[in-house]
């Protein structure tokens, strides 16, 4: 099957617009007759549905926690990018498009990124519209700060919970369309399996998770705006129920999974601390704006940060990269810090650690608040007090949150931090209309491949999921439901139905059945060291066979052996997720598999045999300037299509931040 | 920090599901580290449970950085456990000394029925929004961010009142059950900012009714929601909802 990415023709900054104005529509009367399912209400999922429903669809949106409002994109920290140029300082929509291609390495799509920056304006609008409370300055206007791989401030935000603001406002909007009753919500469902009907999504069987009921659910079309799957690696910053269930269903059912491999490991996180952690938790890259990340320049010096003088601390950012310093992207930044930890100089008692310092922050802002205050002869002291109420005021939940969790205190001592799992690059592969190699199949937001290339920018990912769900879906789903106007309502007893719940239950029960002596969290907890160890941040051939290898013997002991207590008709929590990871068991061996294909190293993808004499990334364009595109063949097999990568406006080169 | 290990004895509400009868159960829980977080330490003991062929406790959580507000437990009387300020996933063990008992059951309150274990039906809170917890904009009809200017103090009190998250801990710690320390965070975001204007009367009206509807108990100032609140919501929105809603019936609301 040959891969069509369905690119407008015409000019880069002309080809949405000419979409936009010549796309098929559905009239109101018949949109009322077209039922959509929406699987997700993160970002992605609550700005799809609410959207569709005001239009007039007739919309089902499930997801698997209590509520949409606690999807997982309400954790987002630090921002989301627009290209509002309202500070002045050079921005448009070209050099958002310009710095997201660049910052993914080369390996993203042209026409969808700069669509994504076209639309990124209109976020703003519609969030502010609703009420998102976002940062703002003394005159009224709203505020922007800077985020890695830019030298703009293209940043919005809403002090350190950007992601909970803005679901918010998209949570109200779909909370008002299921009153309205264009939208009807089921929380605590979970989908387990696309249903097909003559090659078409054409519905979902889901779980009620609360008394474990299969349920039958059309649609004459199905979004997927599930989220990443990071947890895939164990421990992660993402939530703990995050998964790639509806993604993995999807894509043995048809739907073809984009670069798999692309991981985003966050270089700043609050570091692992014992066997017993169940998750790392996310310092906003925000802090780099004004934390200077440093290490003793001597190996495994044990003394204490505050007692290290200036001229023995190595600031390997600012360093390695002068024209950046602590604001290089996620993944050249979590390299260095790796780098610094493996070559002994890091800190903490694990030693897997860097420091992330404010104390110059804190001085300097403290200087410009005594003088704004008139207040020239304060001592040093008091200077410092006034620059902690400054840096308070920017990041005072974070460091609350660190304090909490360390029982350390950030404004006296700097933080130690530590990459982490963060996102998913990958996902499924979807066209310029968001559609999967699946007709009628959609994936939004995290769930799909598209706009990120080999590395996310920081303050991207919320925009590309209200992009997708406020403004593109809108139009593109519209543009195929036109041809499917005359089709009915199909009940769900038709036999496609049938097979697929039947499919699910066999499934669930298998699981039930084996009754075996190791719990679901040790079969996952075991996954994420291989993964971590031998397909995080940096990765090699005879590691990733060895990897492969080992996969498919977990999985087989998983069969044989998991335990999960309870019953399948009751709210089972350990059911729940013995089936999210068993499906983490299949994605990890694909993973390896694109990771291995993939002889070269870009974004966040690092294989150690290619890099340069000073350790950076080495790309191979002529062979690699491809999205991998993996169907699914049966267990273990999976053909490799190729999406080649064409670059009309930007051209590619040796991506450099120094 | 200094750490330390330790064993507890955890007494638990167990309640299969909302047709049968709850109970106290006790376990013991071995060799805790004081690194630990509350939820963590649940984890270990589920494990155990596990391994030892039981069923594990149910209890909700997702995020685990105290922000999605799906964590729930009352622990030793209190909402999200001693902590101020606090969550119950954001709470850890360098809390608790060795032998210590602790006690932990679900929110009660009627209006939040018990699923299973700790685990309680929040929808409610849901329904409350759809009544008029938003501003009426469909999508792609937005004007310029930055036509409208907003004053500073006022939208950083809007953002104050918007940070709640939706937990439901003032209710469980309300004596009455009262659900308003959360509408009224609502009514104060949404009236604070011009974009919420409009509908401003109706808002008040409409939500206050569902939340009767919903049985949730009448505020009578006491004031312990404010005080188990994870995200400091402050008693003066509801003094705010008030002035609102007395507004709003006196003008007549266009509610009909
Ligand atoms: C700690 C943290 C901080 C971040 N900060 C930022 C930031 O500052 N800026 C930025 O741009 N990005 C940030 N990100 C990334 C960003 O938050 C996510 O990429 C984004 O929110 C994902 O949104 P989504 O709508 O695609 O999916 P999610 O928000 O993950 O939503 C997934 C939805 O799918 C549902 N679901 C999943 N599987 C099923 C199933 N099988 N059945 C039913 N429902 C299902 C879930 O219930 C949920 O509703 C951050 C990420 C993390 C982890
Ligand atoms: S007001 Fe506070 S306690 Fe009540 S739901 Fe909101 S955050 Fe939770
Ligand atoms: S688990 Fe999200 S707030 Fe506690």
């Amino acid at each position: 099957m040959a891969l069509d990415s369905k690119i407008p023709a015409g000019k880069m900054d002309e080809k949405w617009g000419k979409y936009k104005s010549t796309c098929k529509l559905v009239n109101p009367a018949n949109k009322r007759q077209l039922e959509i399912i929406v699987v997700g209400t993160g970002l992605a999922g609550a700005s799809a549905a609410a959207s569709l429903g005001e239009m007039g669809y007739k919309v089902k949106a499930f997801c698997f926690q209590d509520s949409p409002r606690r999807a997982h994109s309400i954790a987002a920290q630090g921002g989301i990018n627009a290209a509002k140029n309202y500070q002045n300082d050079g921005d448009s929509t070209y050099r958002l498009f310009y710095d997201t291609i660049k910052g993914g390495d080369y390996r993203a799509r042209e026409g969808n990124v700069h669509r994504l920056a076209e639309v990124s304006t209109n976020i703003i609008d519609q969030c502010v519209a609703q009420g998102v409370p976002f940062a703002r300055e003394y005159g009224g206007l709203l505020s922007n700060r800077s985020f890695g791989g830019t030298q703009v401030q293209r940043t919005f935000y809403a002090a350190g919970q950007t992601g909970q603001q803005l679901l918010i406002g998209a949570y109200q909007a779909l909370e008002r369309q299921v009153a309205l009753g264009n939208v009807t919500m089921y929380a605590r469902h979970e989908m387990l399996d696309v249903v097909k009907i003559d090659g078409k999504a054409r519905g979902i069987i889901a779980r009620n998770l609360v008394n474990g009921e299969l349920e039958r659910h059309f649609g004459h079309a199905v979004l997927l705006c599930t989220g990443g799957y990071g947890n895939v690696f164990y421990l992660s910053t993402n939530a703990m129920g995050s998964n790639v269930t509806a993604a993995w269903k999807a894509h043995r059912k048809g739907a073809f999974f984009g670069n798999p491999c692309f991981t985003q490991i966050h270089p700043t996180c609050i570091p692992v601390s014992g066997d017993h952690q169940s998750k790392l938790t996310l310092m906003s890259e925000s802090l780099r704006n004004d934390g200077r990340i440093w290490v003793p320049k001597k190996q495994g010096d044990n003394r204490k940060p505050g007692d290290i003088p200036e001229e023995e601390r190595d600031y390997y950012l600012e360093r390695r990269y002068p024209a950046f310093g602590n604001l290089v992207p996620r993944d050249v930044a979590s390299r260095a810090a790796k780098e610094r930890c493996d070559a002994g100089y890091g800190v903490g008692s694990s030693k897997m650690a860097v420091y992330l310092d404010f104390a110059a922050a804190i001085e300097r802002y403290g200087k410009i608040e005594a003088n704004k205050q008139g207040k020239s002869n304060l001592d040093k002291d008091a200077v410092i007090a006034l620059g902690k109420d400054v840096v308070k005021e920017k990041y005072g939940n974070l460091f609350d949150m660190y304090a909490k969790i360390t029982g350390e205190n950030p404004y006296e001592v700097p933080m130690r931090i530590y990459p982490a799992v963060h996102y998913t690059m990958g996902g499924l592969w979807v066209d310029y209309e968001l559609m999967t190699t699946v007709p009628n199949l959609y994936a939004l937001g995290e769930a799909n491949f598209s706009d990120h290339g080999a590395n996310r920018l920081g303050a991207s990912a919320l925009m590309q999921g209200l992009a997708d769900g406020y403004f593109v879906i809108p139009y593109t789903l519209g543009n195929n439901l036109a041809d499917d106007i005359r089709t009915k309502s199909i009940p769900t007893d038709h036999p496609a139905f049938i097979a697929a719940e039947k499919e699910v239950s066999d499934r669930i029960n298998k699981l039930m059945s084996i009754k075996g002596k190791e719990s679901v969290e040790s079969f996952h907890k075991r996954l994420g060291k291989i993964m971590w160890d031998k397909c995080g941040m940096g990765r090699n051939a005879e590691g990733l066979k060895h990897a492969i290898k080992e996969i498919q013997q977990l999985r087989k002991d998983f069969w044989s052996n998991v335990r999960i207590p309870g019953e399948v008709n009751e709210f089972n929590p350990e059911l729940d997720k013995a089936g999210r990871v068993a499906d983490f068991l299949e994605l990890g061996e694909l993973m390896c598999i694109d990771a291995l294909d993939r002889e070269e190293s870009c974004g966040g993808h690092f294989r150690e045999e290619f890099q340069t004499e000073e350790g950076e990334a080495l790309r191979d364009d002529e062979k690699f300037m491809y999205v991998s595109a993996w169907e699914f063949k049966g267990d273990s097999q999976y053909e490799l299509h190729k999406e080649e990568l064409k670059y009309e406006i930007v051209h590619p080169s040796a991506r450099s931040y120094k | 920090m200094q750490h330390y290990n330790m064993n507890l004895t955890l007494k638990v509400w167990r309640q299969r599901s909302n047709k049968v009868k709850g109970h106290f159960e006790s376990f013991q829980v071995k060799n805790i580290s004081s690194e630990m977080s509350f939820l963590e330490m649940f984890d270990v003991l589920n494990e155990q449970l596990v391994a030892e062929g039981k069923d594990p406790i149910a209890f909700d959580h997702d995020c685990r950085e105290g922000i999605c507000g799906m964590c729930s437990m009352y622990i030793n009387g209190r909402a999200h456990g001693p902590w101020t300020q606090n969550t119950t996933c954001q709470l850890h063990m360098r809390e608790y000394k060795d032998g210590d008992t602790i006690v932990v059951e679900p929110w009660r309150a009627e209006s939040f029925p018990v699923i299973r274990d700790l685990v309680v039906d929040r929808s409610a809170f849901d329904r409350i929004i759809g009544a008029g917890g938003y501003v009426s904009v469909n999508t792609g009809n937005a004007v310029d961010a930055n036509s409208l200017p907003i004053e500073k103090q006022k939208a950083d009190e809007a953002f104050a009142a918007a940070s709640c998250i939706g937990c439901g801990a003032c209710v469980a710690a309300c004596p009455n059950a009262s659900a308003m320390l959360f509408v009224s965070a609502k009514i104060a975001h949404l009236a604070l900012l011009p974009q919420g204007e409009p509908e401003r009367k109706n808002r008040a009206v409409n939500m206050i009714q569902q939340m009767d509807t919903e049985g949730f108990g009448s505020c009578t100032n006491i004031g312990a929601c404010e005080a188990e609140c994870p995200k400091g919501i402050s008693l003066e929105n509801i003094a705010r909802l008030n002035r609102e809603y007395v507004g709003a019936i006196f003008s007549g609301s266009n509610n009909g």
